[in-house]
């Protein structure tokens, strides 16, 4: 591939736009693949040359309907574009024959969620109004429509804009502002202010400085950062970039969960592509500004996600945590100043460069600016991975977009935030999503988790999943941590089955709250999140298993 | 493994990523790739070529659950524990599993075909629950297809002895 500098962007994006009339798109990640989109995949390629159809077949990321995969959408000249779900290698040839080749939309097969789904590609608006609970995607825009492993695709959607306007318009200091303006804040969680985070790393001194991008998304019952790293691997690397000339570090990395491996292959070639473009190494986009990237994977530790964990384990170590501060702002791999950013952090930047900070300011509510992404599952009609602005309430979600519960069955509860966040019961549902709400319902936004329970599923026995999850995940350096959670999770399995003591809801909020406030890092402050949110609205539950061991003396 | 590939197989891993700095999870993460697991010869190789304590090689391999320190059977069943798939009736999958072959999670049947596991959210909930089979997902998976594949995996099994 040929350098890129500053005029071809343009040209690229045109000489997509005008090519882009037929085509079929076939979404292709981790879970499409599961579905069986490859066998799709190949009876479309097979049977587009045997018809001698001049229509292109190509292989993307993930839209987000993960209920109705293999996915399949088509766009033919004088027919409506239709997105196309449960396909397998007989009805794909249906598809053909009707669609591309009659000109007919096959109804039974269409998906009609898919025309509910805006993209900031498409409109600078969200939706609003009656489409209250219709999706907005800034963070997942290309999943599902570009080719994660063309760069030109890429381009073709908008892609480098930002970078270029950093580059040739913007000094660091106007990036960070830009970015502190916009009200971006961290999506792994925490929803600490990114552009201060910036700030902070830049104004450290250290002759050398790093960005890492955080893709160890650990929480089990979450796959956004996946989704987005295989379908959007360069919006990612875009922003890294970006982040790594406001800050003025030279190197930066991926630490990737070595779980996903398809993410890693797929980030592995986008980094190569943008390294043959001249879109990572020396002089990118003609300027002076330098900056390589390598990948480093994660082991299976779910620790790791922490800030000082993952910093460790990039420098070969055991992930153990560190006491903060010193913040990895001012002291982070091998010493030096180190900003980490999660993955959807990362991917809200260059659009935010090329729109302005003012368009992103607009979307969300209150100190919540943007979008959230969720990975919503559970026991839900419609499962699959969602965007919505902030400021959406959980009913909207878990109604309108998951299509409510399961038939004959009621919903209970949801749980955000995975191991470290909370349980939130029906009559909460009217909350709006933002980092504020959600803690004062007593869970939090975490990285994207968000699980329906109905009324088969038994709180005490949930909580014991998580908790078992957070047992074994303690690194055990602290014992808040290493003994807290063990004797919460004894506690937890004697409830379960049935010889609880009249005790241990008390013990239970104790050892809670000294976990709380004396653990070290974020994975034992939060592990007893679940506990104390289900002893406050599902106390009936335990009540109901104490009485159980009663009645079984 | 005759010593002499051994020295070479993981002085290749060594050089490929001796200049980079923290690369002891690197190069364990290549030579896992590449074994399946990470053999006690290979550790004590890897102590001497990158001049690092044995212990500081196995204080790391241990920490992680993603390095296996024993080899794997031939076929590894491992069953989704994220969340939903939790929900969605993994457990239940596993249990027939566990009746089916005759072993606990974490074991190995003496023939060494098949080994149980649990693997941490493998990232496809929407098509919960989901067991890995050497590393292949399979959605929606119920106790009554528990049997199918085992057969399945058998039959791919003797299909490779007839071709020898």
């Amino acid at each position: 591939m040929a350098r890129i500098e500053k005029e071809d962007l343009e040209a690229i994006a045109q000489l997509k736009k005008t090519s882009d009339k037929n085509w079929i798109r076939v979404g292709m990640s981790t879970c499409g693949l599961a579905a069986g989109s490859q066998a799709v995949y190949d009876a479309l390629v097979s049977g587009v040359q045997e018809r001698g159809l001049d229509i292109e077949v190509r292989k993307t990321g993930c839209v987000g309907l993960c209920s109705a995969e293999p996915l399949v959408e088509i766009n033919v000249d004088g027919v409506p574009k239709t997105m196309y779900g449960h396909v397998n290698a007989d009805s794909a040839e249906v598809l053909l024959d009707s669609h591309v080749m009659l000109k007919r939309v096959v109804k039974r097969l269409a998906v009609p969620e898919a025309d509910q789904i805006t993209t900031c590609v498409d409109s600078l608006k969200p939706p609003s109004g009656t489409d209250e609970f219709k999706q907005y995607k800034i963070v997942t825009r290309n999943c599902g429509v570009v080719d994660p492993d063309i760069l030109e695709d890429y381009i073709g959607t908008g892609g480098y804009k930002g970078l270029r306007r950093c580059l040739c318009e913007l000094k660091p200091e106007q990036v960070i502002d830009e970015i502190k303006k916009s009200g971006l804040r961290g999506r792994g969680g925490a929803g600490y202010p990114t552009g201060l985070k910036w700030e902070l790393t830049r104004q450290a001194h250290g002759e050398d400085k790093y960005v890492i991008c955080n893709g160890d998304e650990g929480d089990p019952g979450a796959y956004m950062d996946r989704s987005v790293l295989e379908g959007d691997p360069f919006s990612v690397i875009e922003g890294l970039t970006i982040a790594g000339y406001a800050i003025g570090a030279e190197q930066g990395f991926f630490y990737i969960r070595a779980e996903y491996p398809l993410a890693v292959t797929r980030i592995e070639s986008a980094i190569r592509q943008a390294k043959q473009a001249g879109l990572l190494g020396k002089n990118i986009l003609e300027s002076d500004f330098t900056f390589n990237l390598e990948v480093r994977l994660g082991a299976g530790a779910f620790v790791c996600g922490e800030e000082t964990a993952l910093i460790a384990s990039i420098e070969g170590k055991r992930g153990t945590p560190k006491p903060r501060p010193p913040y990895p702002s001012v002291q982070g791999l091998w010493n030096c100043p180190t900003c980490i950013n999660n993955v959807e952090t990362l991917s809200n930047v260059p659009p935010i460069l090329s729109y302005g900070s003012k368009w992103f300011r607009n979307i969300g509510l209150g100190e919540s600016t943007g979008t959230k992404v969720f990975a919503l599952t559970g026991k839900i009609r419609k499962p699959g991975l969602v965007e919505i602005p902030m400021g959406t309430t959980l009913r909207d979600i878990i109604f309108g977009i998951g299509g409510g519960p399961l038939p004959g069955k009621t919903i209970k509860a949801v749980q955000t935030g995975g191991p470290s966040g909370g349980l939130i019961p029906v009559e909460h549902f009217d909350t709006p999503v933002t980092y504020e709400h959600l803690q004062i319902v007593g869970s939090m936004m975490g990285s994207g988790g968000m699980i329906a329970l109905d009324e088969d599923d038994s709180i005490v026995d949930i909580v014991r999943f998580y908790l078992g999850f957070c047992v074994e995940e303690s690194c055990g350096k602290c014992a808040p941590c290493r003994i807290g959670g063990t004797q919460m999770l004894q506690i937890l399995e004697r409830l379960s089955t049935g010889k609880g003591q009249p005790t241990d809801l008390e013990y239970l909020d104790r050892i809670s709250r000294t976990m709380k406030s004396a653990s070290l890092c974020g994975l034992g402050q939060s592990t007893p999140n679940t506990v104390l949110s289900s002893l406050r609205y599902f106390r009936n539950e335990y009540e109901e298993a104490l009485d159980r061991a009663r009645a079984a003396i | 493994m005759p010593e002499q590939s051994l020295t070479a197989d993981v002085s290749l891993a060594v050089k490929k990523w001796q200049k980079k700095r923290g690369a002891l999870v690197m190069v364990l993460h290549e030579i896992q790739d590449r074994h399946g697991y990470v053999p006690r010869s290979v550790a004590l190789e890897l102590a001497q070529q990158m001049r690092v304590p044995l212990a500081r090689i196995y204080e790391v391999l241990t920490f992680y659950n993603y390095f296996v320190l024993e080899p794997p059977a031939k076929f590894v069943i491992a069953g989704c524990m994220g969340t939903a798939c939790y929900l969605k009736g993994t457990p239940q999958v596993l249990d027939e599993f566990s009746r089916q072959l005759g072993i606990q999670l974490g074991e190995t049947t003496p023939d060494g075909l098949f080994c149980l596991h649990t693997v941490r959210c493998v990232g496809c909930c929407g098509l919960a629950p989901v067991i890995m089979i050497n590393g292949k997902a399979h959605s929606k998976v119920t106790p009554r297809d528990v049997a199918n594949i085992i057969a399945k995996c058998k039959e791919t099994e003797g299909g490779k002895d007839g071709a020898h």
